[in-house]
Order: C-alpha cells, then sequence, then structure tokens
C-alpha cells in the first residue's frame, strides 16, 4: 500500500515555472471582477518532479497489462499492442494538429481519416461509415438512434421496443434504454444460441431490431443467423451488429453479407489499440446504404486529389462526440490494418480461433464447458466440477493471479451459471497457452486436494480481496485530508 | 495444434459458418508491410499536415494547446498503464485504481464539488449525460435550459442525445455576447429539470453565473455548470457558483490536441446526487488484512448490473486521460496551475492591448480569461492571410476570430498576429 499522491505533499517542492514574461504584468484582480474569482488555490499534490515520477511508476507497478502477461479476458480481446503504432500516433503531424486548423492544413490525417471509413467498410461488408463514437457503448448509441431515425423518417412510429438476446452483453439493453426503446428479453436455446421460436413470438410491428453478437458471447457463431435476418427484416425490423467480438470471424465473413443493417466495431479490440487502463477506446458505426443519410456528421469525403469533411448531410442524427471521435486511437488503428493487410488480417482471426479451441480442448476435463463444440475467438467454462469442493468461479480468477495470470472474464454472459469467459487472442504462443492450461490445470487440481488454498487466493498478491460490501454502503470516493 | 484439435486445415475451424455467408475471397485491402515501410508511411502522411509544433496557433474554441510536462509524455508510455483493461481485478489492479482515486479526488477539489466519477468521453457528452441525469432524476420534468453561448458542438451532441425522447432542450439566445439573464429566467418553470451554463462561455467571456443559479434552484432544478478546467485556477469554482453538476473538457490537462481526441470527460457532482453520476467510480475500502485498498464501487448504477434500467450506457472510458490529467496536476502543483491560468490571460490581455493599438476592437466588452472574439469583416480572408504567414489563426466567426491564448505563446508571436490581422 502506497501512500496517495497527497499524503506526500512537500509544501514549496514543485518547481514548475513557466518562461520569463515579457508583457507588462497587469493583476488578474484588475481586469476581472473580484466576484468572479477564486479567493484560495485548489487543493492539489505539492511534490518535486522526482517525486511525482516516482509516484506514478510505483503505481504502474502495481498495475497488469498485455505488456506484462496473458490476458484472456474474454469479450475484451486484449491481444497485443505493436509499438509502431504508438510511435505513429505521437508523430506531431498527428498528435498536434488542432481540430478547427483549415482542412487543407491536414489533408494526410484527413486522408488516414477518409481511408479508416473505407477500409472498415470492406471488413465487415457495410457501405458507409462514422467514427465519431468514442467506445463500443457509444456506437451502440450512435447505431441504435440511426434505427430509431430510420423508422422515424419512414414515418414508422409505432416501433418503441428493441430485442436483445439473454446472453447480450449490458450495454446492448443500457443503449436500447437509454435511446428510449423498451427492452425485450430473447431467449437462448439449449445450444446456446438465439431460440428462434422466442423470437418469432416477440417480433412484431412494434419492434424497431435485434440487437445481436456474433460470434455471441458464448463465442459461437449464431448458425442460424440467415433465418435470424429473415425473421427480423420481414417484420420490417432492422439488425444491429455488436462488433466486440468481430475477432472472432474478421477475413473469413462479413456482417454486411449475414444481413446486418448497422454496425459498430471496437478499435480498441479486433484493432489491436491499446485499453488504456479502462479506454480510450474508439467505436466506429458502420451501415448499409438505405441508412447512410442518417450518420453523425462530419463524414470524411473525397473530392479529386482532396479530401474535405462533409456536414451537409440534412437527415444525420447529428453530433455524438466533440470534433471527429478519437483521432489518437483511429490512427493506431489505421497502422494496424495497414501492417496486416487484408491476408493478415483473416490470419489474425484464425489464429485467434485456433488459439481458442485448442486452449478449450486442452481445459475440458479439468473444467466444466457447457458449449464444448467448435468455438470462435472465446470460449465460456465454469467452476461446476470445483462446487462439490466449494470453489467458486471468483476463487479461480483469484487464484490465477498467484500463478502470475490475469484473470478471465467472470460472471458473465449471465446465462451460464459460475461463468469462466476465456478468450486467448491470437498473439500468444501455444507455449504461452500450454503454461496458462498448465496453471489452470493446477488450480483444478488444488481444487479438489486442497480447496481453501483457492478459496483464501489471492496469497501473493499486493492485496488481499477487498471489502466491497462496506466500499459501496459506506463510500469514500476522495481523499479528505489527514 | 490443428492435429490436437482432429483438424487438417484453418478453414475447417469455421466449418459452423454457412459456406455461403463466407467471404471466400481476401479482403480488398493492400497486401501488409514491415515495421519499416509503415514507419515511412505514418511519417509522409504526417507531414502532409501543419501541426502546432511547428506553427504557433491560436485557435482554442473547445481545444487549447497547452504544454505538455515531459515527464507526463514519458510516464503515460508505461505500459503496465496502457495496455490494461479496466481494473475489474482490485488485487492486480490497485496502482490503477489508486491513480483513479487520486484523479477523483483532484477533480473534486478543482471544482469544489464532493463526487467526481472516473472519465467521460467528452465534454460535450459529458454535458449531455449530465442534462439526461438532471431528467431522469427529475421524475418527470422533462426541459433543459441552455443559452447558446455553450459551444456550438455540445448543443449539437445535446441535440442528438435528446432524440431518445426524454429530454427536451430550451435554447435561449444570448445578447450582446452573454447569457441573456431574463431570458433564461423566464424560460425557467416547474417543468424544467436543469439550467446549464458554460463558463467561461464559448466566446470566452466569464458569465455571472448567479442569476442563473438563483433561478433554477428557487424552481428546484439542478445548475449545471460547464467549465474549462485551467481557468479553475483563478476563477470562481462551480461549487462556489452553487452548481450541483459540474462538467468539462479536461484536454487543456496535458493531452495533446489530437485532432480532436482522445480528450477528457469529466463531472462532479454534489453529495447528494453520488448514487446517480454516470461511469465507473473508485472508492476505498479494505482487504482481508484490514490494509486499505481500492476498488470499483457503487457498480449498482451501472449497465453489466442494471442492464435495460440503466440510466447511462458507459462502459469503457477515457481513464489514460483522466490518468494524464492528474499526472499533469501532480507535475504543475497547485502553484504551476495558477500561473498557467494568470499567464493565458495575461497574454490576452496584451494580445488585446496590442490589437485595439492596431485599430481593432473586441467584439464583446466584457471580461475574459484566455479567449475573446475580434471584430474581422471578413474573418476567412484574415485567416487565409495568418495561414500564408505561418500563423495557425481563430475559429471563424461570422464578423470576427475567436482568438485563444495559452502559456505557450509569446508576446512577439501575439505581435506578429497583430501585425497580419491589423494590415487586413
Ligand atoms: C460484447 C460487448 N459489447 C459492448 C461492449 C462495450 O464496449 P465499450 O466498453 O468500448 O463501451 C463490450 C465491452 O466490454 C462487449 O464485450
Amino acid at each position: 500500500m502506497s501512500k496517495l499522491i497527497f499524503e506526500k505533499n512537500i509544501p514549496g517542492s514543485n518547481a514548475f515555472s513557466l518562461p520569463v514574461f515579457d508583457g507588462g504584468h497587469p493583476a488578474v484582480e484588475t481586469s476581472i471582477p473580484a466576484q468572479f474569482l477564486r479567493q484560495a488555490q485548489p487543493q492539489l499534490p505539492e511534490v518535486s518532479e522526482v517525486e511525482a515520477v516516482r509516484h506514478f511508476t510505483e503505481l504502474s507497478t502495481r498495475a497488469y497489462g498485455v505488456d506484462s502477461g496473458l490476458y484472456p479476458l474474454g469479450s475484451c480481446t486484449m491481444k497485443y499492442n505493436p509499438k509502431i503504432n504508438e510511435w505513429g500516433a505521437r508523430l506531431p503531424g498527428m498528435a498536434c494538429l488542432h481540430p478547427y486548423q483549415p482542412q487543407d492544413t491536414m489533408q494526410g490525417a484527413l486522408q488516414l481519416y477518409y481511408e479508416m471509413q473505407a477500409m472498415l467498410a470492406e471488413i465487415t461488408g457495410m457501405d458507409s461509415f462514422s467514427l465519431q463514437p468514442a467506445a463500443g457503448a457509444h456506437g451502440e448509441m450512435t447505431g441504435v438512434l440511426i434505427m430509431k431515425a430510420y423508422h422515424q423518417h419512414r414515418q414508422d412510429h409505432k416501433r418503441t421496443r428493441m430485442m436483445v438476446p439473454d446472453s447480450a452483453h449490458g450495454t446492448n439493453p443500457a443503449t436500447a434504454n437509454v435511446v428510449g426503446f423498451d427492452v425485450i428479453e430473447i431467449k437462448s436455446g439449449a445450444r446456446g444460441l438465439v431460440d428462434l421460436e422466442d423470437l418469432r413470438a416477440k417480433m412484431s410491428d412494434e419492434v424497431a431490431g435485434l440487437m445481436l453478437t456474433n460470434p455471441n458471447t458464448l463465442g459461437l457463431f449464431e448458425e442460424d443467423i440467415e433465418e435470424i435476418a429473415a425473421i427480423v427484416h420481414e417484420g420490417g425490423g432492422l439488425l444491429y451488429y455488436d462488433g466486440a467480438n468481430l475477432n472472432g470471424i474478421m477475413g473469413v465473413a462479413r456482417p454486411g453479407d449475414m444481413g446486418f443493417d448497422v454496425v459498430h466495431v471496437n478499435l480498441h479490440k479486433t484493432f489491436s489499440t491499446p485499453h488504456g487502463g479502462g479506454g480510450p477506446g474508439s467505436g466506429p458505426v458502420g451501415v448499409k446504404s438505405p441508412l447512410a443519410d442518417f450518420l453523425p456528421v462530419p463524414v470524411a469525403a473525397k473530392q479529386g486529389d482532396t479530401y474535405r469533411f462533409d456536414y451537409d448531410r440534412p437527415l444525420s442524427i447529428g453530433k455524438v462526440k466533440n470534433f471527429y471521435g478519437n483521432f489518437g486511437v483511429i490512427v493506431k488503428a489505421y497502422a494496424y490494418i495497414k501492417a496486416l493487410g487484408g491476408a493478415g488480417l483473416k490470419e489474425a482471426c484464425q489464429h485467434a480461433v485456433l488459439n481458442a479451441n485448442y486452449l478449450r480442448h486442452r481445459l475440458r476435463g479439468a473444467y466444466h464447458i457447457p458449449q464444448d463444440r467448435l468455438c470462435k475467438h472465446e470460449f465460456v467454462a465454469t467452476s461446476r466440477n470445483q462446487t462439490p469442493q466449494g470453489v467458486t468461479t471468483l476463487d479461480i480468477a483469484k487464484r490465477l493471479i498467484d500463478y502470475g495470470y490475469h484473470p478471465p472474464t467472470v460472471y458473465f454472459p449471465l446465462i451460464v451459471h459460475e461463468a469462466i469467459m476465456i478468450e486467448p487472442t491470437e498473439t500468444e504462443a501455444r507455449q504461452r497457452l500450454d503454461d496458462f492450461a498448465a496453471a489452470m490445470e493446477a488450480i483444478a487440481r488444488e481444487a479438489q486436494e486442497n480447496p481453501e488454498v483457492v478459496i483464501q487466493a489471492p496469497h501473493n498478491a499486493d492485496i488481499k480481496r477487498v471489502d466491497e460490501v462496506t466500499a459501496a454502503r459506506k463510500p469514500v470516493l476522495k481523499w479528505e485530508g489527514s | 495444434m490443428l492435429q490436437t484439435l482432429g483438424l487438417s486445415s484453418l478453414d475447417q475451424l469455421f466449418s459452423d459458418i454457412q459456406a455461403d455467408l463466407q467471404l471466400g475471397r481476401e479482403l480488398n485491402i493492400p497486401a501488409g508491410c514491415g515495421e519499416m515501410d509503415l514507419r515511412s508511411h505514418l511519417k509522409e502522411l504526417a507531414a502532409r499536415n501543419r501541426s502546432t509544433e511547428d506553427f504557433p496557433c491560436f485557435l482554442g474554441a473547445g481545444a487549447y494547446d497547452h504544454y505538455i510536462p515531459a515527464a507526463l509524455e514519458q510516464l503515460l508510455l508505461r505500459s503496465e498503464f496502457y495496455t490494461a483493461y479496466t481494473p475489474y481485478q482490485p488485487e492486480i489492479s490497485q496502482g490503477i485504481l489508486q491513480s483513479i482515486f487520486e484523479y477523483q479526488t483532484m477533480m473534486c477539489n478543482l471544482t469544489g464539488l464532493d463526487v467526481s466519477n472516473a472519465s467521460l468521453y467528452d465534454g460535450g457528452s459529458a454535458l449531455a449525460e449530465a442534462c439526461s441525469l438532471a431528467c431522469v432524476n427529475s421524475k418527470g420534468r422533462r426541459k433543459v435550459v441552455v443559452p447558446d453561448t455553450v459551444h456550438p458542438e455540445y448543443l449539437e451532441i445535446l441535440k442528438t442525445y435528446s432524440l431518445a425522447g426524454h429530454m427536451e432542450i430550451v435554447l435561449v439566445p444570448s445578447r450582446k455576447g452573454a447569457v441573456d439573464i431574463e431570458a433564461v429566467e423566464s424560460a425557467i418553470d416547474d417543468q424544467t429539470a436543469a439550467a446549464v451554463i458554460q463558463q467561461p462561455s464559448f466566446y470566452g467571456v466569464i458569465e455571472d453565473a448567479g442569476p442563473i443559479e438563483k433561478a433554477i434552484h428557487a424552481h428546484k432544478g439542478l445548475f449545471i455548470l460547464a467549465a474549462e478546467p485551467i481557468s479553475l485556477a483563478i476563477l470562481k469554482s462551480p461549487g462556489q457558483w452553487g452548481a450541483d453538476i459540474a462538467v468539462g473538457e479536461g484536454q487543456p490537462l496535458g493531452m495533446s490536441l489530437s485532432m480532436g481526441g482522445p480528450y477528457l470527460g469529466f463531472m462532479t457532482v454534489r453529495k447528494s446526487l453520488m448514487r446517480k453520476i454516470p461511469g465507473r467510480i473508485v472508492g476505498q475500502t479494505t482487504d482481508g488484512n484490514g490494509k486499505i485498498a481500492y476498488v470499483l464501487t457503487l457498480q449498482a448504477r451501472e449497465q453489466h448490473i442494471r442492464r435495460e434500467q440503466a440510466t447511462s450506457n458507459i462502459c469503457s472510458n477515457q481513464a489514460l486521460c483522466a490518468l494524464a490529467a492528474s499526472m499533469y496536476l501532480t507535475l504543475v502543483g497547485p502553484q504551476g496551475l495558477t500561473d498557467i491560468a494568470r499567464r493565458c490571460h495575461q497574454l490576452a490581455l496584451y494580445a488585446r492591448q496590442a490589437l485595439e493599438q492596431a485599430g481593432l476592437r473586441l467584439k464583446y466588452d466584457r471580461p475574459f480569461f484566455n479567449e475573446f472574439a475580434v471584430s474581422i469583416t471578413d474573418p476567412a480572408a484574415a485567416n487565409r492571410r495568418l495561414q500564408e504567414n505561418g500563423i495557425i489563426g481563430g475559429y471563424e466567426m461570422k464578423d470576427a476570430l475567436l482568438l485563444a491564448f495559452t502559456e505557450k505563446r509569446t508576446t512577439a508571436e501575439i505581435d506578429r498576429l497583430v501585425a497580419i490581422l491589423g494590415g487586413v
């Protein structure tokens, strides 16, 4: 446990300074009325540069990134983030552009932006793209607003409901609600796929569409996708694709060819941009041409050899983000796509799927795998074999920390009891998968022979498990002083 | 590996995807390239952009060319930070969780409010989330009164978010560059969930927020103040103005301009709204040994628990940008931030004087922080002249240029700016 930066205060030790000012010294007090001024300086840390650097360096040692080791966090696609992409995004010609500077002074950036729109359209099989949304959920909101605008434009005002499978990520139902739809939950069948009967029964002329993740959150390809698309389309609805799991089909199949009308992709998953400890991401949205007019403004366009931002789109839902989206993130994803090329993207997907299936194969037996068949980029195991010994999924996750791994996603999807969702990604070598499998197997053995060691885990971590109940009941959300 | 799986080709891994749904061709994307080629390509693209490293920039309008300390740039490259996911597993993420707790503390201290979240996407979406919160919290009120002195892009975003149908934006025209207080007062009624003010306004004007605070609170609505964070070193904080919610764009706190993103949406609220604020929050607690520890908390508000009852859908936020902000505030400290704010203001004063001496007039005669509009008949032509002379000019209004001054600008650069503008 290290001290908070506030507890390291040494008044007067901060040496930050500005150049000498040669423009006279009018006092702020004379040019801004006193009633608008702050009386006391805000309480901020007072430390020297070396203290600050040591503080944040120390904090970084108590964090775990993809660069630290295998990160099998299902649904998050924690693949390696190539360093050249960081370098590119930090070039002054990318990082030091003001969003409002004249467009003829940022043609290189605009070209990149324009090409990115086109490449994402090709990868997903859609017709037009907006790069504005800042993350996956933001893309969902944008996409669902587009669906709403489409129905309203057709004077189809009855469609006030949105269908979402029970296996969906929480952002799907939350988005539908935030955009003003009533959510209808669609059941999953015994094989972990959308229950077609339930879908048929719930589709109606009050339904705006279906939000679907494919491969779904169990890592399974929705084999009935054509039938699903037909049910939704024949009922007058639209099909939304949550692209968080695009890594499982990239280069092999495209949502646009399966009947999806709107997609979002997560550049911070499939396209290798780092997650930053929780962001920034980027969640571009693509649509089929009947929906293109509703995309947010601006969209990059090309005229002759010149690139520009097009704002003249009268049916657009408007803006969802300041300026043009998370450009710095877009640069990194662009570099990734350029480095891999068409064939490389497919290869990345193939190896992601190979790695997931290999691990599934390795872990069957030690762990219960409810849908133990061909999966895509991820699969879901459970702790059912360990339940008799009183060992839960959470215990296994915490014990993995002792073995030096970041735990998988746990307790999601909700339709699997005690879920352990594992996504190794393509950037792990077979040897590393074997190491991870060996750790998982060792934990399974411990659960049989010495369950307490798992139940009490972690033992070697920075801290023991935390008291989350008190954290929520009596919230302490900032440092109040000593 | 394929053998272990009893397969003979990679294609068999996709036998669950019907053949006619498979692409059956290579993606139409040029062949990949090695790192050296990629590097040249990126360099070539970057070379076709004019960067603020090479040209003095007087553009602001919601994104500011402040100095970023070298230590910040290096620390942010600690890859344990930037290649990590959201700190869902506290035992392996204490460093990130603690940094967010520190960020929350700094934002509360800066804005004078009680509770901060871990970040939102940007200033515009933070304002939209705040208005949304106000409507949902009011149980039935739908009106949000917003003066048109708020950033035009924020207004656009607000309009888009309101397509959801739960809020109605009442836009109040300004008068002479300032909020028309009487018009705002009369727009506020018992159906008003919130009133908004941006401080300083989009046009750089420091406003008297007092009357709006009184009016909205008299009608039991919420007062939302969109603030500029560096100005808060010297200007009255949102808390002191009586705001219930403060939001804003955190980009000035150590984020590069990056053609508009990634930036940092911040939001702080007073205590009574603690369980309503959207986004992630870190709390302090203890571990099994009684040691102080940090953890994501109050998650019952969030989408992964509440699902279709959630009132915000945000999941990933702008964590690394929030980390940059706390590094920035730590590296400059309270005195440094005050010096920076004062310098920005002093440079703006210097520029006003020089412009007036050159025969130009400010469009509005009102107090400003580091940005103001100068009247110019043909702003586009003026900007072109500036561009030809190696200066990134201002934001073009109908009959004025909006100019911003950060601590990076020098009196010599301002003299050049004025010489060119004065000659237009
Ligand atoms: C299936 C799925 N959909 C949507 C999201 C939301 O993405 P973001 O966190 O970028 O908003 C996630 C993120 O974990 C996800 O796994």
